[in-house]
């Protein structure tokens, strides 16, 4: 259900990493938490980032949570097109990556939840 | 007992008969009245005496007394200006909307199905706003110009999003708005710099402005410069404005402005001695996220068709809680209406037309003062005459103008000057008396009016000449006889579901009678035509009504002070913060600024500690819901050099009279923090017990819920703070009007007694009942809420109960345990729609909830109809539960049903059309139609429109 070649945080963020990039986006478990998604609030491309630091909101009809970063790191890209259409955080949700980082140490990823932990996490 | 007495109002105001009460008591199993409070309230905090109150008068009585009052409000002519206005009410949309109770008793269109028609209304409002100032998006009104003000600095910042504090207003913004900014903008260490525009430096530490045109001495300025060097500095300019000079004048919004505020009042509103009224804000597109309080919004329903609901909830308080873009609930809702419909029936030409005269009129009586030797200031202006007197006769004029019944303003910091501002009601008689009063102050010889232009600005340079069109928009054309008019407002409402049509149950809402009798007055021209900076002496009416209120609140209190200046609850609890803030300051406290709230708060406590510079430590509650006391003295304990207050709703959200409450409240004293109640839930207080009482320092009220004053469909509402003797000092001041005390705290609204004129509903409600009735109310609004319980907890679980069984007046009833089932609380509010009946509160305080509150006014009778209804409801889900009904097409998934719905030729469900529309015998009687489907909320937040929609998508839809 939660894809392994990602790494999970307590908050429901994932992050995939290839690299010395990784792709940031929310859990399956989180959409179904929020209901539809309608807004998405992003970084400018170049913020740096601490990990656990808030990079933007997620927001559904009733509610509205924040993202945080689960890595240190500086963005590098956004994805502009999921903003236009955020509907595919409830549809794909482990595909729909927000924010691009390139991580600042690649010993971090390490205090993360492997995709076993983190189903636990939520049970 | 008097309960029964023919006349008394206590008999009319309360649902139940005598032989209801005793059935009922049956099914609650309790044997009196007085049995059934002893289980619900704890002794210690009962009150041992009946309130002190004068002896309850009869309808007749009262209204008889009311109107000799009234006659005591001196009916001047009042052309004082500084926003508020005298203005022609037309009649058709008085007795069709401020006197017509499908308006004004409904509730805010949370529930959008049942309320298309005031959400339309208010969509027209916004439309408004948007042509007229040359913005975007407007939302759907504030409470009033100054806190629009004050919302526009804050949002600013926060758009702004960099470290900049400095924010400059122009020295010639109303006073009264400039007051309530240095109220808002202290506590949150922004640096209020007030300066002519001209003066204005704009360095890296200013993000913001606030500008006015026409500012308060009457000037239409071009604010395109001082708004192009803030811009260039990095910073954002907010304007105030008056939307009925914008008709002819150059909207700020085409001069660059990134907010525009102003009030709407002249818009066929009362002045009412100030207020209420709808203010407006409005900005560009890419701040829509950040804007204050309610948008209405375009989505669709279940069947594709337009339908109207608000917008972008989640940028407020009760989802957001401490980062809200605001704390603001209440609206204005019933008068942004009002100026809606005003558009309406005038159409752009009608308002061009009564600009125009307001202008020429102006320029009638320049033009005639100008030759009795008095000089008007203003280069360009649209209503008001900024007027240089000869030195030493202003008090001659003064004098002069009083004895013929006409007020001016005279402005206190310049002693040669008058100002005197023309309103839609000025008519040749009054530029006659006005002439004749200057010519005999300074003994100079009056000469006939001379000729009226065309009024049109024709004067101003171009620049300030309004170029392009407004109200395009089809509903601003198709209205226009008294006929269709009346027509088009009975069918909005015909929509909606008010307390016209059947109870409305909302948890922490109160919807209790607004009784014809003190809806009455309200609409009097002795009470709506005062100007809130009319001299005092001449509204002793108003006095009686205010000093007779405001005893009567602090009785009911048990508080020795009570400022009526606050327009909502919200702002009630700012206020009352700010109080709180003033009294450690002065202590030589000032480190104290953490503010301990529980969990189950509501969402505008934590937004209003913010606002007024505190810092929010949220406390646990148990699984009872009541607050955790180990908890509780450990945040005090560990806050405690920093502790300013706890927060906490009594009885609690949860609907329970908590039993700990004095000890919770003597652990905060103990710890040096003050106490201040949420006085939501004081409809169970009333005559039982006081906030005094369980140990608070301050409370709001909300009279629009205890109080009887109308919901309007989403505001008005007053929040008046109640205060102990220590901290009364530091009630709120006013810059025209002598409230307040030395300490005061600045105004937290524009007038100084708030929305005066809907204080007359409170005060009669108080008038009517007296001790006795007022405590009957809260005991029967505890009855009906145990015995809803009683009869429904067999059917759905209830989630909170005193040790002994009992709720206040109201209560949880849990629908969490149908999710498995694919049927969730939504479902449930949608589906009770098609038995006629508005949905009891959602998930509030508890997600997956329905929270009901009966109030003391629904008769038995209505109860059970209710109650029927949630139980039929029960037999639907279990159909799903067991399998007999399709898990996805089912009574429940597809409500609320339609009359097209159901008259169409395909019928595609699996259970009949009866059972879809006429689920139970009483509903066939009496049956309302929801006029649209289920609405599609993420619809409209992704393809978001807050305007009309234009022709074809009319025609369409």
């Amino acid at each position: 259900m939660y894809p392994a070649d990602c790494k999970y945080t307590k908050d429901h963020e994932w992050i995939r990493i290839t690299g010395e990039i990784g792709r940031v986006g929310v859990t399956d478990y989180a959409q179904q938490q929020l209901g539809d998604v309608v807004y998405l609030e992003l970084p400018q491309v170049g913020r740096s980032l601490r990990m656990g630091e808030s990079f933007g909101t997620v927001e559904s009809v009733k509610a509205v949570s924040e993202l945080y970063s689960p890595v240190s790191g500086e963005v590098v890209a956004v994805n502009s097109e999921l903003a236009e259409h955020p509907e595919q955080v409830n549809s794909e949700p482990h595909t729909s990556w927000m924010i691009e980082l390139r991580l600042a140490d690649q010993a971090e990823p390490d205090a993360l939840m492997t995709s076993e932990q983190y189903a636990n996490h939520v049970k | 007992m008097s309960h029964a007495t023919t006349g008394s109002f206590e008999s009319r105001h309360i649902g139940p008969s005598a032989g209801d009460r005793d059935e009922m008591l049956a099914i609650v199993g309790a044997p009196s009245l007085e049995a059934l409070m002893d289980e619900a309230i704890p002794r210690a905090i009962r009150l041992r005496e009946p309130l002190d109150l004068p002896e309850p008068e009869t309808e007749y009585q009262f209204l008889n007394r009311l109107r000799a009052l009234a006659q005591r409000n001196l009916p001047f002519r009042s052309l004082i200006g500084l926003g508020y206005s005298g203005c022609v009410t037309p009649p058709v949309i008085l007795r069709n909307v401020l006197e017509d109770p499908s308006w004004y008793t409904s509730y805010t269109p949370y529930q959008a199905e049942i309320a298309q028609g005031r959400l339309e209304a208010l969509l027209v409002f916004q439309t408004l706003v948007e042509d007229l100032t040359g913005m975007p998006v407007a939302n759907a009104s504030l409470l009033d110009e100054p806190t629009a003000a004050a919302e526009a600095m804050t949002m600013l910042r926060r758009v702004h999003g960099g470290t900049r504090s400095v924010f400059l207003a122009s020295s010639s913004c109303a006073p009264q708005t400039l007051d309530v900014l240095r109220g808002r903008a202290e506590p949150l260490g922004i640096q209020l710099d007030v300066v002519a525009p001209d003066a204005m430096a704009f360095d890296d530490r200013v993000f913001g402005v606030l500008l006015q045109t026409p500012d308060a001495r009457g000037l239409l300025c071009d604010v395109r410069a001082v708004i192009g060097r803030a811009h260039s500095a990095g910073a954002l300019a907010a304007v105030a404005t008056d939307l009925l000079a914008l008709v002819l004048a150059t909207p700020p919004g085409e001069m660059g402005a990134d907010v525009v505020v102003g009030s709407a009042q002249r818009f066929g509103v009362p002045m009412g001695y100030g207020g209420p009224h709808a203010a407006f804000f409005a900005t560009r597109a890419e701040f829509v996220r950040q804007v204050p309080g309610r948008i209405i919004g375009v989505s669709i329903d279940a069947h594709g068709n337009r339908a109207y609901r608000m917008a972008l909830q989640t940028r407020e308080q009760h989802i957001r809680r401490d980062k809200a873009t605001s704390n603001i609930c209440t609206a204005q809702a019933l008068l942004a209406t009002m100026a809606a419909m005003y558009a309406v029936y005038h159409g752009p030409d009608g308002l061009v037309d009564i600009a125009s005269r307001v202008h020429a009129q102006a320029r009638q009586l320049d033009i005639t003062l100008a030759a009795l030797g008095v000089t008007q200031v203003n280069g360009s202006y649209f209503d008001t005459l900024r007027l240089d007197v000869p030195a030493g006769s202003r008090e001659a004029i003064r004098q002069r103008a009083l004895e013929h019944r006409y007020n001016f303003y005279y402005p206190p910091e310049r002693p040669n000057e008058i100002q005197i501002a023309v309103d839609e009601t000025v008519a040749a008689g009054d530029l006659e008396a006005i002439q004749a009063i200057f010519a005999a102050a300074l003994g100079r010889p009056a000469s006939p009016l001379p000729a009226c232009g065309e009024g049109r600005g024709e004067e101003w340079p171009a620049a300030l000449r309004r170029a392009t069109t407004f109200l395009q928009h089809p509903v601003f054309h198709a209205h226009r006889s008294e006929t269709a008019m009346m027509r088009y407002l009975q069918g909005l409402e015909r929509k909606d579901i008010g307390l016209d049509v059947s109870m409305i149950p909302l948890g922490s809402c109160t919807m209790k009678l607004n009784s014809a009798s003190v809806m009455e007055a309200v609409s009097w021209p002795e009470f709506g035509g005062l100007h809130p900076f009319a001299p005092v002496e001449q509204a002793g009416g108003y006095a009686e009504v205010i000093a007779g209120l405001e005893s009567a609140l602090a009785e009911i209190t048990g508080f020795p002070a009570v400022s009526l200046q606050p327009n909502s609850g919200a702002q009630g609890e700012f206020t009352g913060l700010m109080v709180i803030r003033a009294y450690h300051l002065d202590r030589g406290e000032p480190q104290r600024n953490v503010v301990l709230i529980p969990a189950s708060a509501h969402g505008t406590n934590p937004a209003s500690a913010v606002m007024a510079g505190m810092k929010v430590v949220v406390v646990a509650c148990d699984e009872d819901g009541d607050i955790d006391v180990a908890d509780l003295e450990a945040r005090a304990a560990q806050h405690q050099d920093f502790l300013a207050a706890l927060m906490i709703t009594y009885p609690s959200t949860h609907g329970v009279f908590e039993d700990a409450v004095r000890d919770i409240c003597a652990i905060v004293h103990g710890h040096g923090g003050q106490v201040y109640m949420d006085g939501a839930n004081m409809n169970a207080q009333v005559g039982l017990t006081s906030p005094a009482a369980i140990g608070a320092d301050v409370c709001h009220l909300n009279l629009h819920k205890t109080f009887a004053i109308p919901h309007g469909g989403g505001g008005p509402g007053v929040g008046p703070i109640a205060v102990a003797a220590h901290l009364a000092p530091y009630l709120p001041g006013h810059v025209h009007v002598g409230v307040g005390r030395e300490k005061a705290i600045p105004a937290v609204a524009g007038a100084p007694w708030g929305s005066a004129s809907i204080l007359l509903i409170s005060y009669g409600y108080i008038c009517l009942l007296g001790a006795e009735g007022l405590m009957a109310s809260t005991r029967y609004a505890i009855l009906n809420a145990n015995y809803v319980k009683a009869r429904l907890q067999g059917h759905y679980p209830v989630l909170y109960a005193n040790p002994n069984g009992r709720v206040a007046h109201e209560l949880i009833f849990d629908m969490r345990g149908f999710k498995a089932h694919g049927i969730d609380e939504q479902d449930i509010a949608k589906r009770l729609m098609d038995y006629g009946f508005h949905a009891p509160t959602v998930s509030f305080p508890v997600a997956g909830t329905l929270m009901v509150e009966p109030t003391e006014s629904e008769p038995k009778a209505e109860l059970d109809r209710f109650c029927e209804a949630l139980i039929a409801i029960k037999g639907e889900i279990q159909e799903v539960v067991d399998g007999r009904a399709d898990a996805k097409d089912n009574l429940l998934k597809n409500a609320p049903h339609t009359m097209s719905a159901a008259a169409a030729d395909a019928w595609p469900h699996p259970y009949s059309r009866e059972r879809a529309v006429f689920p139970l015998p009483f509903v066939r009687e009496h049956k309302f139609w929801p006029s649209v489907g289920r609405i599609d909320n993420p619809y409209g937040d992704r393809h978001l429109v807050c305007a009309c929609p234009p022709l074809d998508a009319y025609a369409s839809g």
